[in-house]
Order: C-alpha cells, then sequence, then structure tokens
C-alpha cells in the first residue's frame, strides 16, 4: 500500500521541480527575515550570538508556513485533490507523501542554508551542527502539522493568515526544543536532552497529524 | 435511562431550559459566599499582604480555562465519533466562557504581578503556556467564523480543538523547561506556604462558582444556538410564536 505514498511524493517532487521559484522564495525569505534582526537590534556579535538560535528558528518556521498555505490549493482548484481522496486509495498516505514532498522541496533547502545564516549570526560551528541537526528534525514537525491546518482551511477566503493563526501555536514544543538544543550547546549543558523531547514530538506529530489532516482534507471537501 | 433520548436538539433544548436556573443560583450564591470567605474571613498572608486575595477569581478562573478546552476537545471527539449535531453545539457554546476565563486569569494575574514580582508580565511558565492556550481558543473561534458551510466549520473546530488537546500538555511541559533553562528562578511556586484552611475553602468555592457560571451561560448559549440551526422546524416555530 506504500505505492500510493511514493507516487505522490514524486508527482509533488515533479511538479515542484518545474516550479523552482516557489522554493527559492521561501528560502530568500528565510534569509531575508533573519538579516532583518541584526539590523533591528545592532550589530553586536556577542548580541546575535544568544538571540542567532532563536531568531533562526523562528524564520524557519515562518518560512515554512509561507509555503503550506498552498500545499493543497493547487490540487484543490484543478479538482485532482478531490479524485485523489475520492479513490479507494489511503488518504492518510496522500497526506504523508503531500507533507513529505513539502519538508523536501521546503525544508531541505532551509538546513542547507542555515549554517551560512549561522556564520553571520557569530555562532560557534559546534552549534551550527546543532542547528542543523535540529532543523532536520524539526521541520518535518512543521510540515506534518502544517498539513493538518492546511487541510482545515483549504480553499477558505483568507487562508494562509488564519492558517498561521491555528499552527503557529501548535509550532510552540519544536520552537523551543530547536532552539533550545542549539542554546545548551553554547551553554556547555549539551543537546542531547533537547535533541531526544525535538524527537520524540517528531514521532508523535508523525503518528497523530496524518489523521487528523486526512479527516480535514474530507470534511474540507465534503 | 436512555442519554440518546436527551441528544435529540429539541428535547436537550427543554432539559437546558431546566437546569439553567438551577445552575445560575448556585453560580450566585456560591460567588457571594466565596467572595466573602475571601474578603472578609479569609486571613491576611504574612507574605503577600492583602494583594494575594486575587487569588480567589484567578485560580479559578485559569483552572475553567484549562477545563473548558478540555471539555470542548471531549464534545468535538463525540460529535465526531457519532456523527451528532448537539455536541458540536455545546462545543460552540463553551468557546466564548472558556477564553472569558483565560483572559481573566491573564489579566489577574497580571494585576497581581505588578505589587508582587514588580512587572505586569514576566515570562513565567505558567503565564506564557495561559497565553497559548488563549491563541488556541482564538484560532478556533477565528477557524469557525472563517468558514461559512455550518457542518464543514463544526467538524473542522473540532478537529482543530482535537490537535490542540494533544498539544496542550506537550506545550505545558517544553514551556516549563524552557523557562527552567533561560531564567534564573525569580519566584518559586513548588515551595509555596502552605495554604489556610480558610483561603482553600474560599477557593474551592470559587472554583464550583465558576462551574456552575460556566454550566448556565453554556446552555443559555447552547439553546440560543439550538434555536438557530432548527429554526426551520417546527417545533421551534411554535416555541417562537409562543414567546412573541
Amino acid at each position: 500500500m506504500g505505492h500510493f505514498f511514493w507516487s505522490v511524493l514524486l508527482r509533488d517532487l515533479t511538479l515542484a521541480g518545474r516550479r523552482r521559484s516557489d522554493w527559492l522564495i521561501a528560502v530568500f525569505f528565510f534569509v531575508m527575515v533573519s538579516s532583518l534582526f541584526p539590523l533591528g537590534v545592532g550589530p553586536e556579535p556577542e548580541l546575535l550570538k544568544r538571540i542567532g538560535p532563536g531568531v533562526l528558528w523562528v524564520a524557519a518556521t515562518l518560512a515554512s508556513l509561507l509555503s503550506l498555505s498552498r500545499l493543497f490549493e493547487d490540487d484543490h482548484r484543478d479538482g485532482s485533490l478531490e479524485q485523489m481522496v475520492l479513490s479507494p486509495a489511503s488518504t492518510v498516505q496522500l497526506v504523508l507523501g503531500k507533507a513529505a514532498a513539502h519538508w523536501l522541496v521546503y525544508g531541505i533547502p532551509l538546513l542547507l542554508i542555515a549554517p551560512v545564516l549561522g556564520i553571520q549570526f557569530n555562532l560557534p560551528s559546534d552549534a551550527i551542527v546543532v542547528l542543523v541537526v535540529s532543523l532536520l528534525m524539526g521541520t518535518p514537525i512543521l510540515s506534518l502539522l502544517g498539513a493538518a491546518g492546511a487541510a482545515l482551511t483549504l480553499g477558505l477566503r483568507g487562508g494562509g493568515v488564519l492558517l498561521t493563526l491555528l499552527i503557529l501555536p501548535l509550532y510552540i514544543p519544536a520552537l523551543i526544543f530547536g532552539a533550545g538544543a542549539v542554546d545548551g550547546v553554547m551553554a556547555g549543558t549539551g543537546a542531547e536532552a533537547h535533541l531526544s523531547l525535538l524527537g520524540a514530538f517528531l514521532l508523535v506529530s508523525l503518528l497523530v497529524a496524518p489523521w487528523i489532516a486526512a479527516a480535514s482534507l474530507r470534511v474540507s471537501l465534503e | 435511562m436512555n442519554f440518546y433520548h436527551y441528544a435529540s436538539p429539541s428535547t436537550f433544548y427543554h432539559l437546558a431550559g431546566k437546569v439553567i436556573p438551577w445552575a445560575a443560583w448556585t453560580a450566585a450564591i456560591l460567588t457571594v459566599v466565596g467572595l466573602y470567605i475571601g474578603f472578609f474571613v479569609a486571613p491576611t498572608d504574612f507574605q503577600q499582604g492583602e494583594a494575594y486575595r486575587i487569588i480567589f477569581i484567578h485560580v479559578p478562573a485559569a483552572w475553567m480555562g484549562m477545563l473548558i478546552y478540555l471539555a470542548m476537545a471531549f464534545w468535538g471527539a463525540i460529535g465526531l465519533a457519532f456523527n451528532a449535531r448537539l455536541p458540536f453545539l455545546m462545543m460552540r457554546a463553551l468557546v466564548p466562557t472558556g477564553a472569558m476565563f483565560t483572559f481573566v486569569a491573564l489579566w489577574t494575574g497580571a494585576a497581581w504581578g505588578k505589587p508582587m514580582w514588580g512587572a505586569w508580565w514576566v515570562w513565567d511558565a505558567r503565564l506564557t503556556s495561559t497565553l497559548i492556550l488563549l491563541f488556541l481558543y482564538i484560532g478556533t473561534v477565528a477557524l469557525w467564523s472563517a468558514i461559512d458551510d455550518v457542518k464543514r466549520s463544526d467538524r473542522a473546530g473540532a478537529l482543530l480543538t482535537l490537535i490542540g488537546v494533544i498539544n496542550v500538555p506537550i506545550i505545558y511541559f517544553s514551556v516549563i523547561w524552557w523557562n527552567t533553562l533561560h531564567q534564573g528562578s525569580t519566584v518559586s511556586f513548588t515551595h509555596a506556604p502552605k495554604m489556610a484552611t480558610t483561603m482553600l475553602q474560599g477557593m474551592m468555592i470559587m472554583t464550583l462558582a465558576a462551574w456552575a457560571y460556566a454550566i448556565a451561560v453554556a446552555l443559555v448559549r447552547v439553546r440560543r444556538l439550538i434555536l438557530e440551526r432548527e429554526r426551520k422546524t417546527e417545533w421551534v416555530n411554535e416555541i417562537l410564536s409562543e414567546g412573541s
């Protein structure tokens, strides 16, 4: 039954490959939001080092939300989403495939650009490694929970802003554990505790979010 | 007793009408008793002076804010599981009260914090998680108001509350750990001095009053919602023509 998951994933990756501007916009958004903070709070290296992990994590959260509002939107508009939900294939797999594609297209580029931004914020190299690891474990959570939010707000007016309002409070644990891991390394207490909790939160999201998102899709398409 | 009997909006409408006066009077009497104990009987706290008396409103409000969110998730789950209309209406009827109690808890907390901590707001774990709870309430209302179709709006709200309720404990503990990492402990709740018995009694009575108030207000609201939803049916038209 994993077949459907893979075909959704490949299809969404192909579509994303044909519209490169979409994910480039998300990456530039991440870079720009992060670069605004030094301009806002001042260029002192110690201060930037202190706020860096939090700023980068908040910016990554917002960048991921920016693209999530369109997760189901295009397929909904041309009617293919309805066909996929109506088909006998599992809607949970559809959601998982979509979320995985979203993570690969929008999450991975953030991971790759994050070290550069970490250097801008004067983070030490071991903190940068942990930042990338925490984003690696944290961004799938954003895609999974966001998929549930995108399914709930499908086709609504002002859907994007509404999605932000619904999903940001749910992202808070990921933000705390993710930024906390980087802070932990810099404070000398180690990152293992925060990363373990982040991993646990990822597993919980993986267990719960696809089912809620599938149920929400069915409700939204009725 | 057959509970399904009361799952029909028309029978529940009449049942709610009978319960409301009881709940409302209980709330009124308990509030008067609780406030009397709180403001006149309970002794002055030797550390905090008179300012501590805000807890007779603050603590019940904070408890109710959390409890009503759980109740919403419960009704949402029941509604989704049994595919019934009434539980969703209960859920809608609870939200304004829950958001109000959460807001009151934050507000009275700020009013207490100013003389005690010297600041209206500190990023304490409890304050922060209560604020996030308020965000969750606001998100639910925002989702409802964005969806015109009643059936979809009911279900979407229930699903959102379900994700929310799974997340609430995670958010709560993450905020506690975040707090211990970032802040030198300014105020310790775990070593709080033992409360005098009268203080505890006053607080419990106020909590019961808050319960009764929430039940009364939610039932009044659910009756309005039933009338609105069932306005095309005969029994509602009969009630409305009798009333006018």
